[in-house]
């Protein structure tokens, strides 16, 4: 029963958020990162984060979904913020034994810090509202261009798009293979790691043997229906760009013209 | 293109590399224009590769296959060739390329290069054919074995081919999407008048077949009607293949002396013959 | 060795948006030497109730015991369950990984943690049972077999670990009628020769009508009918209701009856039939 596996951060909802160009939406966030980088002030990560909440209310993810893509970065964070607060010199606000903490420590570690808050959450913005099908459709869209230089942008895509379809397919298989392993009296949860490691050789030659006799199976069908690479395809899914991906442009240009004003005429708070 | 409509198979021999025999040996056999031919017989007879040469997936080691008109041997032909016919594979999830189903059965199109309009077109008409409609944007993961071989013949009936080859199409599924695509295929073959090549090696599914051919070792065994070829029970048998329960029974009971007929499929024709000596 | 399944009920994905439940109240006992045929849809429930004959899964509600003994109790050794009911998957050839036949078979003997000389014979017994010849193919790797020979050797890695109970999922799916016959042939002998219980999930009626000694019929995660194949059979309005339908000789037999013959309202092999019809012919004097 692995009806509901969802795969990546997407988030399966209908916003107008879900509904722009993935082109854009890849393009957009490139843009945030760079506004990231720009900001200087505290009053920059304001504006930035008002435009995070902005955007969560738009796409109907909730902001607490959106913070969990910093799980995993915890520890990252909090050593960044930890290392630029005891080892940058400057004027000392406070000290103990060997222990320093300097203004300019406090203003970087803090920096940082909200410096990589916001760069995961512009990228898992766009993670979350776009369908990973989809950004493997825009990604081979943007990167058509470079064909000429014979860069495979339309087999990247398709390889991407033949894993999400078989990653369900595998995983059911997977079930299916260690159950029946689990028959013949196969523990894989018991015993130390190389036990463990070993104990999975039941399963992954088998899961091998399948995903190998799967391809070659599919490989055929594909070539029976046609395929024959990129050339002279057409497509079903055609992008097309929209009243709401102008808005969105103008929208993210707004904001970095904001933050770069701020940049000029805010004197550094931090 | 000629106007040639059939699919012709001219004295066909295919070796696999490191095989010390021939897979398909010297087989020929004519297929006409709106035929239901079923092909018959075990594992290792030959037939999944012959059905393999019918669409230039496998080019023949000698002699030749010409479809439509077109030598499979032709590269210039190869996509007409594939997309005149058709073709559906055994394992139901092994023949799904997309993650959703409008945009599988748009696969084929898209190789082709079918315009947009025209490919929403033709999606639609073969989803409808098949009875899909309402699946058509669901993810195929979720579909029975049954379904995604329906929506496997959809992503094929879009690229309107003269031809439906089914390499034991229903050999992975259960009883009931047995029947449904068996049907399904059927009723492309009566309405639409397409040329089916069944493989298979269930003899229930080619009692109503045109022509049943039977091959072993890569050789045609027999040839003819279902009645012509199941009435020789004991070639069948010979042939490791099943012949109908009830033409078994028939021939054990002539075997026993009872004059009844040799060419019974059915339980039908059963009660009918068996009561026409009994009753008073 | 018997199994008592009483109210056993399954829930997949319990609280979620895709709950079903496949098991309804399940009542069964399982006699030591019975050859149960379970028939029913994809989806009536029967692979799952199959699982949880081994432990593989475990009820929501209910409880399962071997000759007496809770499955899922505290005491229970569960890879002592799984030797004494062996389950073989359907297509169980995708579960094939050694090197060589012999080394794949031993799996199980040697999860078991028996000696070497206890393997090497339940290995060329379990070998013999599927009817594969040792010295041809206990070297040779799995992986070149046919596809019914990787099936043979599949469920010899079952045989091997030599269960009471053993039960088949769809032992025949996919293969053609030689594949099909020697596995048939190979359960039979088990069954007979063995004393082997046997549980096996089939769609053929026909297949089961000549070798089952009783039939359990599911549908919609319960237990709609269960008795001999006669009794069963007898059934066929609900049978076809159902959607399995009776075997072609049963149908016979009702579509002679039909005609006013006098034959017996319970054939359902085409032995008997062939009996009873070869028994009118001559009562009329036939030659």
């Amino acid at each position: 029963m692995l009806n509901n596996i969802t795969l990546g951060q997407y988030y399966p909802v209908d916003s107008p958020v879900h509904r722009l160009d993935p082109r854009i939406k890849i393009i957009l966030t490139l843009c945030l990162i760079v506004s990231v980088f720009m900001i200087h002030t505290l009053l920059g990560y304001a504006l930035m984060l008002l435009f995070v909440m902005l955007i969560s209310r738009l796409s109907h993810v909730p902001v607490k979904v959106m913070l969990r893509g910093l799980k995993p970065l915890r520890f990252i964070l909090i050593l960044t913020f930890l290392l630029n607060l005891f080892f940058t010199s400057g004027e000392t606000l406070w000290s103990v034994w060997i222990i320093e903490i300097t203004r300019e420590g406090l203003r970087q570690a803090v920096h940082y810090s909200l410096r990589l808050i916001f760069l995961v959450l512009s990228t898992s913005l766009m993670t979350l509202t776009t369908s990973p099908i989809a950004l493997s459709d825009g990604m081979e869209l943007l990167l058509s261009p470079l064909k000429v230089i014979h860069f495979p942008a339309h087999e990247l895509a398709m390889m991407m798009s033949i894993a999400l379809r078989f990653i369900p397919t595998l995983m059911e298989e997977t079930d299916k293979i260690m159950n029946a392993q689990m028959a013949r009296g196969a523990d894989f949860e018991s015993g130390n790691l190389l036990n463990r490691a070993k104990a999975m050789i039941p399963l992954l030659v088998p899961l091998f043997v399948s995903a190998f006799r799967r391809a070659g199976d599919l490989a055929m069908a594909m070539e029976a229906r046609c395929y024959h690479g990129g050339e002279h395809r057409t497509r079903l899914r055609v992008l097309r760009i929209g009243r709401n991906d102008v808005i969105a442009c103008l929208i993210v240009a707004a904001l970095l013209a904001l933050i770069i004003l701020e940049g000029i005429f805010v004197p550094t708070l931090l | 293109m000629s106007d040639d409509n059939r699919i012709l198979a001219e004295d066909v021999t295919y070796a696999y590399e490191e095989a010390d025999k021939n897979a398909v040996n010297h087989l020929s056999l004519e297929i006409r224009e709106g035929e239901f031919v079923a092909v018959l017989g075990h594992n290792g007879s030959g037939k999944s590769t012959f059905a393999k040469l019918l669409n230039a997936l496998y080019l023949p080691s000698s002699g030749r296959v010409l479809v439509y008109g077109m030598d499979t041997a032709d590269d210039e032909q190869l996509w007409n060739i594939r997309q005149k016919a058709g073709m559906i594979f055994q394992n139901p999830d092994n023949q799904i390329v997309a993650t959703v189903v409008r945009e599988d059965v748009a696969f084929g199109l898209e190789n082709l290069g079918v315009e947009h309009d025209e490919m929403v077109r033709r999606i639609d008409e073969a989803l409808e054919s098949v009875h899909m409609t309402k699946y058509a944007e669901k993810e195929p993961h979720m579909l029975s074995g049954g379904q995604k071989q329906r929506i496997a013949i959809a992503g094929v009936l879009a690229m309107e081919p003269s031809c439906l080859i089914a390499d034991e199409a229903t050999a992975m599924l259960d009883p009931k999407g047995r029947k449904k695509v068996l049907d399904t295929v059927r009723r492309l073959n009566k309405e639409k008048g397409i040329t089916v090549v069944w493989i298979t090696h269930y003899m229930e599914e080619v009692t109503e077949a045109d022509r049943v051919v039977v091959v072993s070792d890569g050789e045609t065994a027999m040839i003819g009607t279902p009645r012509e070829v199941f009435s020789k029970v004991e070639k069948m048998r010979e042939l490791h293949l099943d012949v109908p329960r009830m033409t078994a029974l028939a021939q054990d009971l002539r075997e026993d002396g009872l004059p009844l007929r040799d060419d019974i499929l059915t339980v039908e024709e059963m009660a009918e013959e068996v009561a026409r000596l009994l009753c008073p | 060795m018997s199994m008592t399944l009483s109210h056993v009920c399954h829930t997949y994905s319990q609280g979620s948006a895709f709950e079903h439940l496949a098991l309804n109240d399940i009542n069964l006992e399982i006699r030591e030497g019975e050859f149960i045929a379970l028939v029913g849809h994809t989806g009536c429930g029967k692979s799952t109730l199959v699982q949880h004959l081994n432990g593989l899964l475990k009820p929501t509600s209910g409880t399962i015991s071997l000759d007496g003994e809770d499955i899922h109790g505290e005491k229970t050794d569960r890879r002592a369950l799984r030797q004494k009911v062996g389950l073989v998957f359907q297509y169980p050839e995708y579960q094939l990984f050694e090197e060589t036949v012999e080394k794949d078979i031993s799996f199980g003997p040697k999860n078991l943690g028996l000696d070497s000389r206890e393997i090497d014979r339940r290995v060329r017994q379990a070998m013999e049972d599927v009817h594969l010849d040792y010295e041809k193919y206990a070297n040779r790797s799995p992986f070149d077999l046919s596809g019914g020979q990787m099936r043979r050797v599949a469920i010899a890695g079952i045989l091997a670990m030599e269960p009471k109970v053993l039960v088949l999922d769809e032992p025949t799916a996919g293969l053609d009628p030689r594949g099909r016959d020697r596995i048939l042939t190979m359960v039979k002998h088990l069954h007979e020769d063995r004393g082997t219980t046997i549980i096996m999930v089939s769609h053929s009626m026909d297949d089961i009508a000549t070798l089952a000694t009783r039939i359990i019929v599911m549908s919609e995660g319960k237990v709609c009918l269960d008795g001999t194949p006669r009794e069963v059979f007898a059934q066929r309005e609900k049978m076809d209701e159902i959607g399995l339908g009776i075997p072609e000789a049963a149908r016979l037999c009702q579509a002679l009856r039909a005609k006013g013959l006098d034959l017996p309202d319970d054939l359902f092999t085409p032995e008997e039939l062939h009996g009873a019809i070869l028994r009118l012919w001559k009562e009329k004097g036939g030659c």
